[in-house]
């Protein structure tokens, strides 16, 4: 077991003051910080092997070659899909969803068709869907949330039918944290014959997450959400269904040959990467894959699990504050309100105590309104905190408290 | 920390937590509805003249400690301003929360939010009453802080 210190030591940026005080950062869920490693491997990357890839035979684009696809690799491991051809390169899991939304899609549904998500989406899980609905005539339908935050199965169940032909959902809720019984849900859609879309964005950075095993068609990561840098996140897809999907945008890489009388797409999954990639951060999220596998998922659920069960307590025990949709099985997240002291307040005031909160409506609007609510505190936690960041952010919500509430 | 005092000074809170303008302004003669995308924040003001001159200014909607003290404050305010009066204070008090050097001169009420400067991120909660005040007076109805 690796102990508390040494994890935490492997970020550089936890270990400045803001103000004078220690930094507590409590807002993984927004983006992590980043290891060393994977602050090292795109340093080494730009230092020594920069040089555009799948193209050049020299030396450095050999090597810019072998990382980007070595990330592939490591991602395809990690995530279990059946081969590394399953994994495509996006900006984010923003992009992976709109990619669905637009290749897949967007040209296989007709009017009264239903695309299914749920009440708890991030607004990437809504929107693209939105766009689609908007283009093609399908309708959207959305599975009601539970007041401790879980999902409503039977709502979801009952909103499935044989018009429903896609379904998309949070693996975990980015504004509480709430972990969705994918497997499950991907197994009723199934059998409505829906193709299933997982946002995988929130929980890969916490917990085993196995492709195969869930069984949906689609799943997206994002690279900053999981030690990785920004701009990089994948859509890994069933491969048959890759084959199937057209690409999504032209352009350089994405092809074998180009006349003006026919062009012929390259294989799956390059003709979804068109130009130049993300090259040195799909090299840093491979960096962030080893990584996870170098500290394991086990030490980092459990740990989460703990701090999560520690930090409820500590909350509920401040006189004011309310947990807001606190489910059973969550990912880390401490959402909240405080009495009579709007969020904003909230989060100011524990920033001058160098606690790095999120406040605001996560990106998650219904949601929030489904709480009656327009915003809320959101404390985030990762596998680099302590107890002491919990106490910290509970002397820092009695400060606000006294000032304001 | 003492940014913090200065940010959340007596007054600020007292009128964050009781504010007095809360209402419709009666008659309504002018309406603005103000939205801060960042937080959610909306804000609907009404506003009392008789010709030039604004006779009552009541506020109503959810907000941060900033937002509601700072339309609770201006209401008052604005009492007995004309429009062109109104809008010259607008532009001292927006120079105040945004401008670190700025020695403007501005009524009591308003220089209790000079600590605002120091953080940027809440020059919008500070701003969104007025912005919506003067959306209502140039008739446009709607202010967004973006």
């Amino acid at each position: 077991m690796i102990s508390d210190a040494s994890i935490s030591d492997m970020f550089p940026a936890l270990h400045q003051e803001i103000d004078g005080q220690k930094l507590v950062y409590l807002d993984s869920a927004a983006t992590t910080q980043k290891p060393k490693c994977v602050i090292d491997a795109i340093t080494q990357y730009y230092n020594h092997d920069n040089a555009n890839i799948h193209r050049g035979v020299h030396t450095l684009s050999q090597r810019a070659t072998k990382g980007y696809e070595n990330a592939r690799e490591k991602i395809a491991t990690l995530i279990g899909a059946s081969r590394a051809q399953e994994v495509i390169f996006v900006r984010g899991a923003t992009e992976a969803m709109n990619l669905v939304a637009q290749a897949y899609a967007r040209p296989r549904l007709v009017e009264g068709d239903e695309i299914l998500v749920t009440q708890m989406e991030h607004h990437s899980n809504i929107v693209p869907w939105q766009i689609v609905c908007e283009q093609t005539g399908a309708s959207l339908k959305v599975a009601k949330v539970h007041d401790d935050g879980s999902l409503d199965m039977d709502s979801f169940a009952s909103l499935l039918s044989d018009d429903t032909m896609i379904v998309s959902m949070a693996h975990v809720s980015n504004a509480i944290g709430t972990i969705n019984p994918v497997k499950e849900m991907c197994a009723l859609a199934k059998k409505v014959g829906a193709v299933t879309v997982v946002d995988g964005a929130q929980a890969v950075g916490h917990m085993q997450v196995n492709f195969s095993e869930i069984d949906c068609d689609f799943y997206a990561i994002s690279g900053h959400k999981m030690f990785g840098p920004t701009g990089i996140g994948c859509l890994i897809g069933k491969y048959d269904l890759l084959q199937e999907t057209e690409p999504w945008q032209g352009g350089g890489d994405m092809i074998l040959s180009v006349s003006f009388d026919e062009t012929i797409w390259n294989k799956v999954p390059f003709k979804f990467e068109a130009g130049t990639p993300n090259i040195a951060g799909a090299i840093g999220l491979g960096a962030a894959v080893s990584f996870i596998q170098e500290i394991g998922y086990e030490t980092i659920t459990s740990k989460e699990n703990e701090l999560l069960k520690y930090g409820r307590k500590v909350l509920e025990s401040i006189d004011g504050v309310t947990l807001v949709g606190a489910s059973k099985h969550n990912a880390g997240i401490l959402a909240f309100t405080v009495k009579n002291v709007h969020p904003h307040d909230v989060g100011t005031i524990l920033d001058s105590a160098g606690v790095a909160i999120r406040t605001g409506n996560h990106c998650a609007q219904p949601l929030m309104e489904r709480f009656g609510l327009t915003s809320t505190c959101r404390a985030s936690l990762s596998v680099y905190n302590t107890t002491e960041d919990i106490d910290c952010l509970a002397k820092a919500i009695e400060q606000a408290i006294t000032i304001l509430g | 920390m003492s940014e913090l005092r200065e940010l959340y000074l007596e007054m600020v809170t007292d009128h964050a937590k009781n504010p007095r303008n809360r209402g419709k302004a009666s008659p309504s003669d002018l309406l603005g509805t103000g939205h801060n995308p960042l937080c959610g924040d909306k804000i609907v003001v009404t506003v009392s003249v008789d010709g030039d001159v604004i006779t009552d200014v009541k506020f109503d909607g959810e907000g941060c400690a900033i937002s509601i003290a700072s339309a609770d404050l201006m209401a008052e305010v604005l009492v007995g301003k004309s429009f062109k009066e109104a809008r010259e204070l607008f532009s001292s008090f927006h120079e105040l929360v945004t401008n670190d050097k700025s020695t403007i001169e501005v009524p009591r009420k308003l220089a209790v939010f000079t600590g605002v400067r120091e953080f940027p991120m809440r020059v919008k909660c500070a701003t969104l009453a007025w912005h919506t005040v003067i959306a209502a007076l140039d008739n446009k109805k709607e202010a967004c802080t973006e």
